[in-house]
C-alpha cells in the first residue's frame, strides 16, 4: 500500500476505511450478481456452452482441447522463433549503432526509428501482402515471424542500448584503458552486463511478442494459431451443433494467455528483485532505467 | 507509389478516421485509467483488488481477444453496441481499446504517485498542511511530472494499437484504406507503404515532442 499519500491511519480513518470497504464489497457483489443474472437470462450459463471447454467429462472436451493445443503449439513456435531472431538482429543493431562512425550511424538510427514508429500489425500485414507480391512465397508462419521480428528487433536494440547507457562509465573507461578496441569493449564488457541488467525488460518484451502472435489470426491469410483454432471451434459448434459459445471460448483463450503472460511477468519481477539484491553486494551497477517500478508501460507496445 | 498519389484523398480520410478513433479512445482510457489508479492507491482493499485485477487481466491478454469478446461475446449476453456511421465494430473497437489502454494508463499513473518520496508528504503534513493541500500542492504536481513521459508512451502505443482495431473491421481508418485500394487493383506495396507513412507521420513527431517535454519537465532528484 502506498505510503506517500497517507499517514498511519488513526481510529477514525480506520473506521472510515472499514465503512468504505463494506460499501465497495456490496457494490462489487452487486455487479457480480447482475452479471450472473444477465448471463442466466440470455442462457449463457447453459452447461452445453461451458461443458465442451471447461468440463473434462464432456464428450467434446478432449477434441476441443486437442485442436486448441495444436494451435497453441503454433503460437509458442512463432513466439520462440521471433524471440531468437529478434534477439540476434537486435544485438547486431545495437552493436552497429555503438561501433559505427557518426557518418553512417544515422542509417541505423533511421531504421530503428522507422520500425519503432510502425504498428506491429502493419509490419505483419506488410510482410504477408508485399512479400508474395514480390515473388517471395513462404509458409504463413514466416510472414508472422518476419513482421513480428521487424518490429521487436528494434525494441530489443533499444532495450540493450538503455542497458548499456545505465552502466557506470568506469566500466568502458577501464576497458579502453587496458587497450581494448571499441568492439571488444562492447562484446566483452558492456553487452554481457547490459543483457544481465535488462533481462527483466527482455522477458517483458517476450510477453508482448506472445500477445502479438494473435495478430497472425487477423492479417495473415490461411494461418492457424491459437486464436484461429478457437475460432474454428466456435464455428464448428455454431454450425453443426447449433451452440453459440463465442463468449465462453474467448474467455478460455484469454485465460490461457493471461496464465502464460502472468507467469512470464512474475519471472521478470523475480529476476529483477534477485539481480538488484546481488548488485548491491557485488558492484555498484546502476539500476536499469526501465522497470523501475514493476514495469512502467510494460507490454504497452 | 501510384496508389499514394492517385488515392491521396483516401489516405487523408483514413488518417482523419484514425485520429478520431484515437481521440475517443485516449479520452476514455485516460479517465478510466486514472480512476483505476485511484482505486489501486486507495486504502480500501476491495477497490485495490479491482484495480489490480483489471491491470492483470487486460495487460496480459492480447488486444485481439479483448476486441473479440467485446464484439462477439457481449452481444450474447444482450449487450449490443450502437453502430457508428453504419459500422457495427466501431464502438466495440473503441471500448476494447479503452479497457486495454486503461490498464497501462493506470500503471503509469500509479508508479508516478509512488515515485514521490514519502518524505515530501511527511514534511507537508509536519508543517500543518491538510490532506487536500498535501495532495494538491506537494504530491500531485511532482507525480504529474514523472507521469507524463510514460503516459505519452502509452498513448503513442495506443495510436499504434488502433491499427489492430482497424484490422479487426472498423472501417474509415488508416488500416482499412488498404482494402479500398486493393479493390481498385493497386499493388499492396504502394498501398501499404502509404499506410505505413501515414502512421509514421503521427508516431515519429509525437515521439520527438514527447522527448522534448520529457527534458523540459524532468525532476532533478
Amino acid at each position: 500500500m502506498s505510503s506517500v499519500l497517507y499517514d498511519a491511519p488513526g481510529p477514525r480513518a480506520r473506521r472510515n476505511t472499514l465503512i468504505f470497504t463494506v460499501i465497495a464489497l456490496v457494490a462489487l457483489a452487486g455487479v457480480v450478481a447482475l452479471a450472473i443474472v444477465q448471463l442466466g437470462r440470455n442462457g449463457q450459463l447453459d452447461s452445453a456452452k461451458w461443458g465442451p471447454i471447461f468440463n473434462p467429462g464432456n464428450q467434446y472436451f478432449l477434441a476441443v482441447w486437442k485442436s486448441l493445443g495444436t494451435g497453441l503449439l503454433v503460437t509458442v513456435e512463432a513466439a520462440a522463433i521471433t524471440l531468437v531472431l529478434a534477439l540476434a538482429i537486435g544485438t547486431v543493431l545495437s552493436v552497429l549503432r555503438f561501433t559505427s562512425t557518426p557518418a553512417y550511424r544515422w542509417l541505423v538510427v533511421g531504421v530503428v526509428e522507422l520500425l519503432r514508429g510502425l504498428p506491429v500489425v502493419i509490419t505483419i500485414y506488410f510482410a504477408s501482402r508485399v512479400l508474395p507480391e514480390l515473388g517471395v512465397k513462404l509458409p504463413p508462419l514466416w510472414y508472422l515471424v518476419i513482421g513480428l521480428t521487424a518490429y521487436n528487433c528494434v525494441i530489443i536494440a533499444e532495450i540493450l542500448r538503455s542497458g548499456i547507457a545505465a552502466l557506470p562509465r568506469g566500466q568502458s573507461e577501464a576497458a579502453y584503458a587496458v587497450g581494448m578496441s571499441r568492439f571488444q569493449v562492447l562484446r566483452l564488457i558492456l553487452l554481457p552486463q547490459a543483457f544481465r541488467i535488462m533481462l527483466p525488460a527482455l522477458i517483458s518484451q517476450l510477453v508482448v511478442i506472445v500477445k502479438d502472435t494473435s495478430l497472425g489470426f487477423l492479417v495473415v491469410a490461411g494461418f492457424s494459431e491459437f486464436v484461429r483454432a478457437a475460432n474454428t471451434v466456435i464455428q464448428f459448434f455454431g454450425g453443426s451443433e447449433g451452440i453459440n459459445l463465442p463468449l465462453q471460448m474467448y474467455l478460455a483463450v484469454a485465460i490461457v494467455f493471461i496464465l502464460i503472460n502472468y507467469s512470464l511477468g512474475k519471472l521478470a519481477e523475480y529476476i529483477d528483485r534477485r539481480s538488484s539484491r546481488s548488485k548491491k553486494a557485488v558492484a555498484d551497477i546502476a539500476t536499469p532505467p526501465v522497470l523501475v517500478d514493476a514495469g512502467i508501460g510494460r507490454g504497452a507496445d | 507509389m501510384d496508389a499514394l498519389i492517385a488515392e491521396f484523398p483516401r489516405f487523408v480520410g483514413g488518417f482523419l478516421g484514425t485520429l478520431r478513433l484515437c481521440l475517443f479512445a485516449a479520452i476514455g482510457a485516460l479517465i478510466l485509467g486514472t480512476v483505476l489508479a485511484a482505486f489501486r492507491v486507495s486504502p480500501v482493499p476491495p477497490l485495490r483488488f479491482v484495480g489490480q485485477a483489471w491491470v492483470t487481466v487486460f495487460r496480459n491478454s492480447p488486444l485481439v481477444v479483448t476486441l473479440f469478446i467485446f464484439a462477439f461475446g457481449l452481444p450474447q449476453v444482450g449487450i449490443v453496441f450502437p453502430t457508428f456511421g453504419g459500422n457495427a465494430f466501431f464502438w466495440p473497437g473503441v471500448a476494447g481499446l479503452i479497457c486495454y489502454t486503461a490498464a497501462f494508463v493506470c500503471e503509469a499513473v500509479r508508479s508516478g504517485i509512488n515515485s514521490v518520496p514519502p518524505g515530501q508528504a511527511e514534511a507537508a503534513r509536519a508543517v500543518g498542511l491538510t490532506f487536500q493541500q498535501t495532495l494538491g500542492t506537494v504530491v500531485l504536481p511532482q507525480a504529474f511530472r514523472t507521469v507524463v513521459p510514460p503516459l505519452g508512451s502509452v498513448i503513442i502505443a495506443m495510436i499504434k494499437n488502433s491499427a489492430i482495431v482497424g484490422a479487426f473491421g472498423v472501417t474509415g481508418e488508416l488500416f482499412s484504406v488498404d482494402a479500398g485500394n486493393t479493390a481498385l487493383g493497386y499493388s499492396a506495396l504502394s498501398s501499404l507503404t502509404g499506410v505505413a507513412i501515414a502512421y509514421l507521420v503521427i508516431t515519429i513527431p509525437a515521439g520527438i515532442a514527447l522527448g522534448v517535454i520529457e527534458r523540459k519537465i524532468e525532476v532533478k532528484r
